[in-house]
């Protein structure tokens, strides 16, 4: 299978969806650039810069979108989503109820977000959870090629509002990627790229590597994690969630947002609401901290959970439990 | 599109039509606000305005797509939107045009073009461009045009700027309409605006743009003729300034306390009704027996609309959840 990175995969999705529906256009600021070669292959009409103006051309797509087109728009980087808060919230997500069913709203954003470029607080805010929150969205944050672009294609084909973040950190970042023009990844679909018994880590971007890493580690003592790669925040694949944790018995959420109602809050509260019985430990969220993220390496760096702490909190939940005292303690050392 | 052909009366006297549409937009807002007064929803009414919309909309054609506000009632009643239907979506009803999931502040219909109806002061100039390029790409029928409607209020959010030059920049088939009812919520606009015409913005971003009376619908129907027709020829959008008075509060009930009396009596001299009216009148097309038969039959398709939505079924609570995804 051909190996892309993920930007080569967004861009392989949003060429082969704009070859597949004549309706599938790209606006934002410099895409016609960014993308040339987008707009060698499809035109000006359909590959399109704007000005920087987040809260027209999130309104335009909107219009676009209720009017027959159906937008991908590049608003660069999330923090900058706020200027296109009316437009996503107020209007992608409800006009259609208000109207009573009368308008449907088939559009993407992409924005990038997450540590990796020391840009500050203003270029990196990993804002997910926002959106998440508002009705009528819908929003995925992959963490492979190959989801980057499964998940895209089908966003582009699905006729509610989504949005895709990407996490700057995984840009470069290559995989095996089918160039099956039909190669589609389900919104609401988690993957579990590790099976384990012990504990389950879930997370999405580029902390799910992270739980890969602290997975890896974990076996070299003899404790055996599965890890859990959301894909879709909304819609949320609770059953992946649950059937894990009734298998294992323990949680762990990371996710590089903060945590003050974020994705972990709200996977907790499905585990402890429907899956009380089978926890054998408090559940564990690991987040960024409630702070804006500093531009230096060394401080944005430190806004992101680490393998280690991963492997630490692990190590600290598994002593409590019945389970982990069946274990020779040699190899929770 | 038009309810009112049924009217030997219009058919005999087309140009009474838009007389007996800015009465039953009349008529349609008194009685709201006079249901609200017994516990039905407040409304934001247009009286005052309905020259504005009339005007604008009697010179559109099937093609052509419109988007409205929170103060919409003028703007579906002009396009033909059914009062019945109307009345029982400001009451919360399963018959209303939205089932009762808008209320009267974001009413859309699509089947009469009017579409996207954001009660966000601005919503509508955000999402105006995108149905434009819609339109422009061929999604809509040849030719159609897109009108936005929006007040002084709205023109002082800075998407109207970054509405008129993406429509500018990219040639869209856009009117921009703003009905300048001096009100901006409970503040006077000359409070807000340190200019005094709304027009002058728009000239900087390189619109062809007109000030008009609004008041007057023949003006504003001769105006919104010319730039509609220029549109359709050159793709390019226009602007239309309608200088007209929000006759009544923000939201009813409101005592208008918060307004300068004195202002407030020169433009009721100034009622687009009694203006038309008048005119009809010295020009020998209408006669007083027309005026009443006309006023009786706006007042039966009031009441008709006050029976129907009253006696509409609430809504199925099971229908809280639907419609939120596609």
């Amino acid at each position: 299978m051909p190996i892309l990175t993920v930007e080569q995969a967004i861009n392989q999705a949003l060429h082969e969806e704009m070859q597949r529906d004549p309706r599938v256009l790209v606006m934002g600021e410099g895409v016609a650039k960014s993308r040339a070669s987008l707009l060698h292959s499809f035109g000006a009409q359909r590959v399109r810069n704007t000005p920087l103006a987040e809260a027209v051309i999130s309104g335009t797509a909107v219009g676009a979108a209720a009017s027959g087109l159906r937008p991908v728009i590049d608003l660069l980087f999330a923090p900058f989503l706020t200027y296109a808060m009316d437009a996503l919230v107020n209007s992608a997500g409800k006009l259609r109820y208000l109207s009573g069913g009368q308008h449907e709203f088939p559009l993407v954003t992409l924005s990038m977000t997450g540590a990796g470029w020391c840009v500050g607080a203003q270029h990196n805010h990993n804002l997910e959870a926002m959106f998440v929150h508002a009705p009528g969205l819908k929003v995925v944050m992959p963490s492979t090629p190959a989801d980057f672009k499964g998940l895209l294609k089908t966003a582009i084909r699905d006729n509610n509002p989504v949005l895709l973040f990407t996490d700057i950190g995984l840009l470069h970042q290559a995989g095996e990627v089918s160039d099956d023009t039909e190669f589609l990844v389900p919104l609401g679909k988690a993957a579990v790229p590790r099976i384990g018994s012990d504990v389950t880590l879930v997370s999405y971007a580029k902390t799910v590597g992270i739980c890969l890493e602290a997975a890896q580690q974990l076996r070299e003592t003899g404790i055996s994690a599965e890890v859990i790669d959301l894909r879709s925040l909304k819609p949320l694949d609770e059953e992946a969630v649950l059937r894990s944790v009734r298998k294992t018995g323990r949680l762990v959420i990371v996710h590089e947002a903060s945590g003050l109602c974020g994705m972990a809050a709200e996977i907790a509260a499905l585990a402890a609401s429907r899956a009380f019985d089978a926890l054998l430990a408090p559940v564990v969220r690991l987040t960024g901290p409630d702070a804006p993220v500093g531009a230096s390496w060394a401080l944005e760096q430190a806004s992101v959970p680490t393998s280690a702490a991963v492997v630490q909190a692990v190590r600290e939940m598994l002593p409590r439990t019945a389970h982990a005292a069946e274990k020779p303690l040699t190899e929770l050392a | 599109m038009n309810t009112l052909s049924n009217s030997p009366l219009l058919e005999r006297q087309p140009r009474l039509h838009g007389l007996y549409t800015m009465m039953l937009i009349r008529a349609y807002e008194e009685r709201l606000a006079l249901l609200q007064q017994n516990g039905a929803p407040g409304t934001c009414t247009s009286v005052g305005q309905e020259a504005c919309a009339v005007g604008v909309i009697s010179t559109l054609d099937w093609r052509d797509r419109i988007i409205t506000n929170h103060r919409s009632a003028a703007h579906l009643l002009a396009r033909g939107a059914d009062p019945q239907r109307l009345m029982a979506e400001v009451l919360g009803r399963a018959d209303g045009y939205c089932g009762g999931h808008s209320g009267s502040l974001h009413i859309s219909v699509r089947e009469l073009g009017v579409v996207l109806t954001s009660t966000i002061v601005g919503g509508g100039l955000s999402l105006a461009p995108g149905v434009a390029l819609a339109q422009r790409m061929g999604q809509g029928e040849e030719g159609g045009v897109v009108v936005v409607f929006f007040g002084d209020g709205a023109a002082c959010e800075g998407i109207l700027h970054e509405s008129l030059n993406l429509a500018v920049q990219w040639q869209l088939p856009l009117l921009f309409v703003c009905e300048n009812n001096q009100w901006q919520a409970y503040v006077h606009r000359l409070e807000t605006m340190a200019d005094d015409a709304i027009y002058r913005w728009a000239c900087g971003h390189g619109l062809e743009t007109q000030r008009i009376d609004g008041n007057d619908v023949d003006a504003v129907s001769a105006a919104a003729r010319q730039s509609v027709a220029a549109i359709r020829a050159d793709g390019r959008p226009r602007f239309l300034e309608l200088l007209t008075y929000r006759q009544r509060g923000h939201l009813e009930p409101d005592d208008l306390a918060y307004v300068d009396h004195a202002e407030r009596e020169r433009w009721l001299k100034r009622d687009p009704l009694v203006l038309m009216r008048e005119r009809l009148r010295a020009e020998g097309v209408l006669q007083d027996n027309d005026l009443a038969a006309m006023q009786q039959q706006v007042s039966q398709r009031i009441d008709a609309a006050q029976n129907f939505a009253e006696s509409s079924a609430w809504p199925d609570p099971q229908q809280l959840l639907q419609h939120v995804y596609a």
